[in-house]
């Protein structure tokens, strides 16, 4: 157990400094709590970084603390009953963006970390629009670590080249391929639990409406029941009626949903980024061959990007360990130990892109040279006020099938919110 | 439920008494007790009303000292006629509808159960081992082991693999569908002789002067009714599914419920000759029909769009999940009551002539009437409250099966608003409450008139 | 007396065992959870031994006696074959789940995702599962028994304590403040969440198990309290009095005639009580934090999360389900006799 290597070390570590009450002491001392929900496949990324971090500071002992669920749902539920009990962990992940500063920031739960930024000169390591994300009132208020996209479609080559057909570059080829598919006895397009379908559905809304209706609709500019954002939701049933959504979805984790692309029971998948992360390192499969990969029909040139996070909660037990942390996060160093294991790309401009494989190499061009967006269901764009009800809209959409209904319901929600246009 | 104390072992309830009227024994006797009674009145009670005082107020957000307005009612009114209330809403419905077939299908099996271990059968102290060990399982457990028998890929639905059939294609608890009919058909007559019989049993209560009775089984009728009625003959045929009703109908429903109780009761009250009483109730009835009459259950805050709802076909999975950890609970009430029932009994009924049949029918089943009850309401508060068989199910994400209790947690924890869950809070109180409070204010009061 | 003794010495000794032997000092990086997890069913076991014993000290009382003169219920021999064949056929479907349970957690992760095969036979036992298991859900399962043994010793003595007074002591305003005593049974949760969760962070305790035990102390008080109320009814108030007579107050009579009378209603309360905290689950996943969440909340996130590899998850709910499967097979008629006489509350 690869846990087990790391209490080890520090065993090890701390027999060490004890027998060598000589050696000096300047780093930061006592305990280091990191809160995440990066377990399993995306354990080791994670778990490399804390050895990293061990060697630094011999004599910190750190608590690598992890609630499991896809894109951290459980972890989310555990943090607040944890803030709100006055028990902050001394770092924990979240989503760059509305998550970070609609429920933290705003709730004078962190602490701004511009001295960080200024200190360690990372003012311009960052890509502007992503410091953008982590601003707010004149601070920056967390540490990105890596990036992922959010609209990519996974497929496996050799299997495409079985049924005769090719991967989709607008969700109106998809559709017209669809019964195809499903005479083959396949499931066209696989969903899993919940959350993969609003992630499916960000990838359509931004097909449907642009770069500019997107952002339109977060920045107050565009109302929910606009036409077009009506056709939209209605194109998005379409493309459902072609998923797994009404069979077994709801049992699925992503992971169950990527290896039915895999098993050849389904023909395409659309997710982030780190499923190319887990056919890579759990199941070995080798990019652009064992899978292949396209941007989501109709989104070729844009980077719909989530990125997570470390920030800094206020009133924390060990300040100077947990700003030890942050630095090692924000350094080059740390994000290329990081990234190439998680199955992302770095969040700084510097990383050393030949660490990385074939399909990170890409997404890192693509990141260079495409239009950024920030993703909905992954905390980006929308305060959670919005997108936890998001689920209710989504709900209606799934009993109703209806795009005026689910508009109707998406407008209430974001005035409620105060983001509607 | 056992509240009230072993009747044999207590009669009338002697205390002991000292000859001093304040003695010192008597001092440490409030003294034990005080402390539980000071930590319940602060647990429960100051906690209720805490939740209560929350949920008028706008409390969302997770600042240290959040700001808390009073806002009247708007949680409420959101719940019941917001657009983000029907989650809520579909969560109200679930609810009734789980614990429909929850109480009933525990009390049935558990019936069953016991009669046939009744029946002097070899190795029974095996099968009711069998039968109950579920119940000593936690309901996180339950879910978790569930959770993997319903994955529709496997599980229960590869069992008929084993013997060399086709594998059932059912989707358990990610089926989306409510369940549908047309009344028209078969279930209309049903649910009219359902009806009938419940109007039976109100009019017997009528008799027996048990008025209670009268408005518990008049709410399930009326209930029936107005459902059969919302879908046969007001609603649009094209606007919604059969089997399902439409929101917008229940602030009319609800005031119907209450009018039919309140004539049950004149009714009631004619039939002994309490004239005087009947025409002080019927003038209020009599207003609220005619306001009723005018439409004015139509300025009640409501939903904005037609909203069906129905029995979800995706409940069935956590229904035979839940019946499958209670139903030996049931069993072991009524083996323990029907083991209660004299055997002298018995024997006198089957020297009258009975078969073995209607000695269960009419011996033992009716003395087991006061085991039905309380079975019931145990089962019922369970599962108006149900919460972790949910989360470990389905987690708290799940609308076709999410009840009220999975959406308090999430509301509060999901949401971050707090005011708002407190308020689906006191309505669950208010659900638990109007099962439980009749229920104990009886069963002691019956302890006192031994 | 000697049966007492060995209750009180059997719960002593159980909980220091199982609190020493799970202390974090005693825990090595290597073995701690297993160890862990060992401590904590030898732990019970101690506590569980002298219940037992006491079980047959006291002789067989049944909860059901089935009159020796019932006749069967018809002498046709094929209504007997249909009525066996029924009972076991529901025996069956009651034993389903704990078949796939079981069979999967032996299963190796791959064979275990292979849906389609849930009901065949494991090809190879992998017991791997337990060890991981163990491993993670070890210090959760210490958390379990720390929490579950404390909050049923302090909520047991304290509803004696209730329950005598309520039973044999008239005080004013008793039979008010009963029926709200009892009322905090049937709450739901959830109407208490909030306020209970600033509580519990008001007085510092938030995240530890403390704040748990506290609040399974105070909403177990109502089921012990009826439970022991309803028992010390049947003791006849002429006996309190002789007592009286003899000189004992109101605590030598509880301590002379009535403690030694209610051991059985101990052993009920206790394993009641013990079957229910170790089941809850509301309290614990908003109460407490990863470090003293007990093994319900960590089973449900475990299964609820990246559940790939299910032997895991269904290793884990057998490791959850045992001590009170252990407590119920064991000891089942007190189990019953608990169900019966104070019953659930959900």
């Amino acid at each position: 157990m690869s846990k087990r290597i790391v209490s080890l070390v520090i065993v090890l570590v701390l027999l060490l400094v004890m027998a060598a009450p000589t050696m000096a002491q300047d780093g930061p001392s006592g305990e280091l709590e990191i809160f995440s929900w990066w377990a399993g496949d995306e354990g080791p990324a994670l778990e490399a970084l804390i050895a990293k971090y061990v060697e630094l500071y011999p004599d910190v002992e750190v608590n690598n603390a992890t609630v499991t669920g896809g894109s951290g749902v459980n972890a989310r539920a555990v943090l607040k009953t944890r803030m709100l009990g006055g028990d902050p962990p001394d770092s924990f992940q979240v989503h760059a963006g509305q998550e970070l500063i609609g429920t933290w920031v705003v709730a004078d739960r962190m602490e701004d970390l511009t001295f960080l930024y200024e200190e360690e000169g990372w003012m311009d390591k960052f890509p502007q629009g992503l410091l953008d994300l982590l601003s707010y009132e004149g601070g920056i208020w967390s540490v990105p670590v890596n990036i992922h996209r959010s609209n990519v479609m996974w497929y496996v080559p050799a299997k495409l080249e079985e049924w005769g057909i090719e991967a989709p570059a607008t969700w109106d080829d998809f559709l017209a391929v669809c019964p195809t598919i499903q005479d083959a006895g396949v499931t066209p397009l696989v969903v899993g639990e919940n959350w993969t379908v609003n992630h499916l559905w960000e990838s359509v809304a931004l097909a449907e409406l642009g770069v500019d209706g997107w952002n339109g609709l977060w920045a107050g500019e565009k109302a929910w029941t606009d036409e077009d954002v009506v056709a939209m939701w209605d194109k998005f049933g379409e493309i459902l009626a072609c998923t797994n959504i009404d069979v077994d979805a709801a049992t699925l984790s992503w992971q169950q949903a990527t290896d039915k692309v895999i098993a050849g029971e389904a023909a395409f998948n659309v997710m982030g980024d780190w499923a190319a992360g887990y056919m890579v390192t759990t199941l070995g499969l080798e990019p652009g061959v064992g899978f292949g990969w396209v941007p989501s029909p109709g989104t070729a040139g844009v980077f719909m990007m989530l990125s997570d996070s470390f920030g800094l909660p206020k009133d924390i037990k060990n300040y100077d360990a947990a700003v030890a942390w942050l630095k090692l996060l924000g350094s080059v160093e740390g994000q290329d130990i990081f990234n190439p294991l998680k199955g992302s790309i770095a969040a700084r401009l510097d990383s050393d892109l030949s660490l990385y494989n074939a399909y990170l190499q890409s997404a890192a061009a693509d990141w260079q040279s495409n239009e950024v967006v920030g993703s909905l269901a992954h905390g980006a764009v929308a305060p959670e006020s919005f997108s936890s009800e998001f689920g209710t809209v989504m709900e209606i959409f799934l009993n109703s099938r209806s795009g005026i209904a689910a508009a109707n319901a998406a407008q209430a929600i974001a005035r409620q919110a105060g983001i509607a246009g | 439920m056992q509240v009230s104390a072993n009747r044999a072992g207590n009669p009338g309830r002697k205390l002991l008494r000292f000859t001093r009227r304040i003695n010192p024994d008597r001092v440490y006797a409030i003294l034990m007790i005080l402390p539980s009674v000071i930590l319940l009145a602060i647990f429960v009670y100051g906690f209720i009303g805490q939740t209560l005082w929350w949920s008028l107020t706008d409390w969302a957000g997770l600042e240290k000292n959040a700001e808390k307005n009073y806002i009247k009612l708007d949680n409420y009114k959101t719940l019941f006629s917001d657009i983000t209330g029907m989650r809520f809403r579909q969560e109200l419905v679930n609810t009734f509808f789980f614990t429909l077939f929850f109480v009933g299908g525990c009390l049935i099996l558990g019936f069953i159960l016991a009669v046939v271990l009744d029946q002097n059968v070899k190795g029974e102290g095996l099968f009711r081992t069998v039968f109950l060990f579920p119940m000593a399982l936690s309901f996180a457990v339950t879910g978790t082991i569930w959770r993997w028998l319903l994955n529709p890929g496997g599980g229960i639905n590869a069992l008929p693999k084993m013997l060399g059939a086709d594998a059932w294609n059912y989707r358990w608890i990610n089926n989306r569908s409510p369940y549908t009919f047309n009344w028209h058909e078969v279930p209309l007559t049903t649910t009219l002789l359902i009806i009938a019989v419940l109007l039976f049993f109100i009019f017997r209560q009528i008799w027996r002067r048990k008025y209670l009775a009268t408005i518990y089984l008049g709410v399930p009728m009326a209930l029936l009714f107005l459902w059969m009625w919302s879908d046969w003959v007001s609603w649009d045929d094209t606007q919604a599914m059969h089997g399902t009703f439409n929101w917008q109908d229940v602030p009319r429903y609800v005031v119907a419920v209450i009018v039919i109780g309140f004539v049950l009761y004149m009714v009631s009250l004619l039939w002994h000759g309490k004239r005087r009483a009947a025409l002080i109730l019927g003038i209020p009835t009599a207003v609220v029909l005619l306001w009723y009459a005018a439409g004015g259950t139509d300025n009640f805050p409501n939903v904005e769009f037609p909203e069906a709802y129905g029995f979800n076909i995706a409940l069935v999975g956590v229904i035979i999940a839940a019946v499958w950890q209670m139903s030996g609970y049931t069993m072991a009430m009524y083996l323990a009551g029907i083991r209660g029932v004299p055997e002298e009994l018995r024997e006198a009924a089957r020297v009258d002539g009975c078969s073995e049949w209607q000695v269960y029918m009419r011996i033992v089943l009716p003395m087991l009437r006061p085991i039905t009850l309380s079975a019931a309401i145990v089962l019922g508060h369970i599962s108006l409250k149900i919460f972790d068989l949910i989360f470990a199910m389905a987690g708290i994400d799940h609308w076709p099966v999410s009840v009220p209790g999975v959406q308090v947690y999430y509301t509060m924890f999901r949401s971050n608003k707090f005011a708002v869950g407190s308020a689906i809070a006191i309505v669950l109180l208010i659900m638990v409450a109007s099962v439980v409070i009749p229920y104990l204010i009886t069963s002691l009061r019956a302890e006192h008139e031994l | 007396m000697s049966v007492f003794t060995w209750i009180i010495l059997g719960l002593l000794v159980g909980s220091l065992g199982t609190y020493l032997l799970f202390s974090d000092r005693g825990r090595n990086p290597d073995h701690g959870a297993l160890i862990g997890g060992i401590a904590g069913a030898v732990g019970s076991l101690v506590l569980l031994i002298p219940l037992w014993i006491y079980v047959y000290v006291q002789g067989k009382q049944p909860v059901y006696e089935l009159p020796k003169d019932r006749p069967p219920l018809s002498g046709k021999h094929l209504t007997r074959m249909a009525l066996y064949a029924f009972l076991i056929l529901m025996m069956l479907v009651y034993l389903l789940p704990v078949y796939t349970v079981v069979v999967t957690s032996l299963k190796t992760p791959k064979e275990a995702g292979k849906l389609a095969k849930v009901w065949d036979l494991p090809t190879e036992i992998n017991w791997k599962s337990y060890e991981t298991a163990l491993d993670e859900l070890g210090p959760q399962l210490k958390n379990s028994f720390i929490l579950t043994i404390s909050a049923t010793i302090i909520s047991a003595v304290m509803g004696s304590m209730n329950g005598y007074v309520l039973a044999k002591w008239k005080f004013p305003g008793a039979n008010i403040i009963f029926p709200l005593m009892l009322f905090g049974m049937f709450i739901p949760y959830q109407s208490i969440l909030i306020p209970l969760f600033q509580f519990v962070q008001d007085i510092d305790l938030g995240g530890t198990i403390y704040g748990l035990i506290i609040a399974h102390v105070v909403y177990g008080l109502p089921i012990t309290t009826l439970i022991f109320r309803n028992y010390y009814a049947e003791v006849p108030t002429e006996m309190l009095e002789a007592g009286a007579i003899d000189g004992a107050g109101f605590f030598g009579i509880y301590r002379w005639i009535v403690f030694p009378l209610s051991l059985p209603g101990f052993v009920v309360v206790i394993i009641w009580q013990f079957t229910q905290i170790w089941n809850e689950f509301l309290f614990a996943v908003t109460l407490t934090d990863q470090s003293s969440q007990p093994i319900t909340v960590a089973l449900a996130l475990l299964a609820g999360g990246e559940a790939v590899n299910w032997n895991l998850p269904m290793a884990g709910a057998v490791l959850a389900a045992l001590p009170t499967l252990v407590v119920y097979i064991v000891l089942g008629r007190y189990f019953i006799r608990g169900l019966l006489a104070g019953s659930v509350k959900g």
